[in-house]
This record gives C-alpha cells, sequence and structure tokens, in this order.
C-alpha cells in the first residue's frame, strides 16, 4: 500500500484550495454586479420592480444553496442546457450572493438620512444623480464591513460545490480521505486552510467596522 | 404677475387632511412668512411648492413651471424654487465648496471652473469664504445652514423656501442666519419662509399668512396681521386674545 506524507496531503490541498479561492472571487465579484442591479431594482421608483426585486431576494435567501445549486445543475440540462459543474458553482454562488449583498446594501442605503434625498431633491437632482453622487458614497462606507463580513460566507458556501462534483478544497479532501484513509488529518487540515482564507477577512470587516466608526467620514 | 400660483390645494395623509384648499398666489421679491401651530399644515403646504410632497387637488404653478410628480417637471420647478431645511441636510462627504458645487455641475453640466467659481462667490456672500474647504462636520451649526443657504442660490433660483431654518439653532447662531437671509430679501429675492421668529417675521416680510388647520386663516401685512389679528385663533396664536 502506498503512503502518504503530511506534506502530500497539505500541498494536494493547497492545490484545489486555488480553486477554492477562484471561484469564491469571481462568485464575490459577479454576485456584487448582479447584486448592484438587483439593488436599483429594490430602491428604485417603479413599484413592479421593487417587488420582483423583493421577491428574488426572498428566494434565495429562503431556500438552502444546496437545493439551488441542484436546481441549477439538475435543472439546467432538463432544458437541453449542458451545465459544467464550474458553470454550475459560479451561477449558483453569483445569484445567491447577489441576494445577500442586495440586501445588506438596501440596509445600507437607507440608513442615510432622508434629509440627503431631500436636499438633493430640492436642488433638482434626479433619481440616478441623487444615488450616484449623494447616497451611495455615504452608503459605501457603511456597506464596507458587512460586505467584507459576508464575503466569508462565500467562501463558505464554495464547499457545497464538492457536491455536484466541483473539485475545490472539500471535494479535494474527500478524495484525498479515500486514498489515505485518514479523515481526521486530512478534514482538519482542509478546515485550518478554510479558517485561514475566512479569518482574515472577518478580522479585516471587524477593523474596517472600528475605523469607519471612530474616524470620520473623510480623514 | 405672480411669481407662485397655488390653486385650491388639497392634501392628505391618509385620513388626515392636512391642506383643504389653499389658495396663495406670491409676487416676484415678496418676502412671506407662513406663521400658524405645528400641525396647521405650514411645513406641508411648503414641501408642496418643491414637490417633496404631492397634492391630491388644486395646482402649484411657479413661473410657469407646473408641479407635477414625474421628474421632468419635478426638475423644471425645483430649477425655479430652491429650498432650505430646519436640519441643514449638508452632504457629510462633500467639502462647503463641494457641496455648494454638486448640484450645477451635476444637474446644469456647468464646468468645475465655473461652478467652483460660483461656490465661491456664494460662500463670500454668506459670510463664508473662508471655509470653502470645511467638511459639514467642522462647522457650526449657524455656518451649516449659511452653506445650505449658499448651496441652493448656486442654483440661482427664482424663489427660495425656508422651512423653520433656525429651529434648530443654538439661540446665539440664529441672528447669523436670519441676516443672511434679511440680505436676500433686500436684494430682492423671493422668500418664503415657515418661521417662529416673529419679530424677524415683523421686520423684514411684505406679507404675514396665518395658517390653522389646514386653511388660510389670515393674511395680510405684518403690521396688520400682528398689531391687529381679526380671529380668536391669531389672536390666541399671538398671545394677545
Amino acid at each position: 500500500m502506498m503512503t502518504f506524507s503530511t506534506w502530500d496531503i497539505v500541498s494536494n490541498l493547497l492545490l484545489a484550495a486555488r480553486w477554492t479561492v477562484l471561484l469564491s472571487l469571481l462568485a464575490f465579484v459577479g454576485g456584487g454586479a448582479v447584486g448592484l442591479v438587483v439593488l436599483y431594482a429594490r430602491i428604485g421608483r417603479k413599484a413592479w420592480l421593487r417587488r420582483a426585486a423583493g421577491l428574488y431576494i426572498e428566494l434565495f435567501q429562503g431556500t438552502p444553496l444546496l437545493m439551488q445549486l441542484f436546481l441549477i445543475f439538475f435543472g439546467l440540462p432538463l432544458m437541453g442546457l449542458d451545465v459544467s459543474p464550474w458553470a454550475a458553482a459560479f451561477v449558483s454562488l453569483t445569484l445567491w450572493t447577489s441576494a445577500f449583498l442586495a440586501e445588506i446594501w438596501r440596509g445600507c442605503v437607507e440608513a442615510i438620512p432622508k434629509g440627503q434625498w431631500e436636499a438633493s431633491s430640492s436642488l433638482a437632482m434626479s433619481f440616478v444623480e441623487q444615488l450616484r453622487h449623494v447616497i451611495l458614497p455615504q452608503s459605501l462606507r457603511i456597506a464596507v464591513p458587512p460586505t467584507v463580513g459576508f464575503s466569508v460566507q462565500v467562501v463558505k458556501g464554495t464547499a457545497l460545490t464538492s457536491i455536484i462534483g466541483f473539485v475545490e478544497l472539500s471535494k479535494a479532501a474527500t478524495i484525498i480521505t479515500n486514498a489515505t484513509f485518514e479523515p481526521f488529518t486530512v478534514y482538519g487540515f482542509a478546515a485550518l486552510i478554510y479558517f485561514a482564507l475566512c479569518w482574515p477577512l472577518s478580522k479585516s470587516s471587524q477593523i474596517l467596522e472600528r475605523k469607519l466608526n471612530v474616524a470620520h467620514h473623510h480623514h | 404677475m405672480s411669481l407662485i400660483t397655488i390653486t385650491e390645494v388639497r392634501k392628505s395623509f391618509g385620513q388626515n387632511e392636512v391642506l383643504k384648499g389653499i389658495n396663495l398666489d406670491v409676487a416676484a421679491g415678496e418676502v412671506i412668512a407662513i406663521i400658524g401651530k405645528s400641525g396647521s399644515g405650514k411645513s406641508t403646504l411648503l414641501r408642496c411648492i418643491n414637490g417633496l410632497e404631492t397634492i391630491d387637488e388644486g395646482s402649484i404653478v411657479v413661473a410657469g413651471a407646473q408641479l407635477a410628480p414625474d421628474e421632468v417637471h419635478l426638475k423644471a420647478l425645483r430649477l425655479k424654487v430652491g429650498m432650505i431645511f430646519q436640519g441643514f441636510n449638508l452632504f457629510p462627504h462633500l467639502t462647503a465648496g463641494r457641496n455648494v458645487m454638486l448640484s450645477p455641475m451635476v444637474v446644469k453640466k456647468v464646468s468645475q471652473k465655473e461652478a467652483e467659481a460660483e461656490a465661491r462667490v456664494r460662500l463670500e456672500q454668506v459670510g463664508l469664504g473662508h471655509k470653502f474647504d470645511a467638511y459639514p462636520d467642522q462647522l457650526s451649526g449657524g455656518q451649516q445652514q449659511r452653506v445650505a443657504i449658499a448651496r441652493a442660490l448656486a442654483m440661482k433660483p427664482l424663489a427660495l423656501l425656508c422651512d423653520e431654518i433656525t429651529s434648530a439653532l443654538d439661540p446665539e447662531l440664529v441672528n447669523e442666519v436670519l441676516a443672511v437671509v434679511k440680505a436676500l430679501a433686500e436684494e430682492g429675492m423671493t422668500l418664503i419662509m415657515v418661521t417662529h421668529e416673529m419679530r424677524f417675521a415683523r421686520e423684514v416680510c411684505d406679507r404675514v399668512v396665518f395658517m390653522h388647520q389646514g386653511r388660510v386663516h389670515e393674511i395680510g401685512p405684518p403690521e396688520n396681521v400682528f398689531a391687529d389679528p381679526q380671529t380668536p385663533e391669531l389672536k390666541q396664536f399671538l398671545g394677545v386674545a
């Protein structure tokens, strides 16, 4: 029987972790972009768009990410669309992330005092101009800590994509366990790698929160 | 001809009718004070003129621009009439100068250089030329309110609405703001102000509107309204009953 050194295990996990990082980044960027669109619909002037965006958010927040993954991975082929695990993972994580980010950001926009809307309205700015020049620059400061904090959820969410066969950190751990029969060691290292990815994110979210609270807007 | 024409304006919040058919014509250059108890509808009326509230019935026209709920009409209206708020509402992420420059640049597409020159003139006009680079939280309440006035003036409105603009200020800061308003009145700016500063209203205004329960209850030059109130409600409000 072949033997595996600790380094064999760790190095293979690290190689697979690259995919976890890449998928997290893509899902976060994609989710951010879609999230902005959903946010715009959610706080916009059109009632039906607000309701549609609200429904979208409820739907993705109210169902498990795993179900969303399954529906996209198994559902789209039924409609004749062949999706790779990669594509399914990217699409479902993007949609899921967008719903949460849109809701986080909506809260940040609503935290801006009504007087800011009224003052910019009275200066003849249009809705888009108000958002662009008055509301979003202020909400951005409030939004940074919870947004960075949520990125931790995205990283951990990528673990679910192992179930549809996408080889990232969790899937690699399972594969290595099957070969080494050392589940505790392997999953232990995998968990450590997740922690090494997530901890700096949550820590920086905390630091940012303190900084943006204490220091004033501009200093 | 009147600059602002308010005709039979009605407005309800749910079951509560706050404006019950308001008629008011304001001539160019006129300075109007609206007085009355809280809940009399005076702030709501002011906010309607600027389109911050919709109206249920009647019409409001400012120099040909009609109040209507769509963005095009609102913009046309708001280009003619500016507003100052009780809570200043400066943009906290921008310097005083940038606060004044923003709307001309964004809405009127004025170049940065022109906008900056205009902003310096306007800040100078309210006595704050030296605060161009200060952020709102580095200014006193009175200074913030003067920046807000400069910001509204930079859009070159035909009329200014002032919604209790000294009510949030410490007593010693009230006068510096009122002095700016007085100077504007003397230069011929059309002003409609909701105010509790009776002495100021008496000194500066051409006409005083007393609102009571959603109606214009009494209206006239300050010497009549203050010295010779006709209705028991106004007498009670002025404390001379």
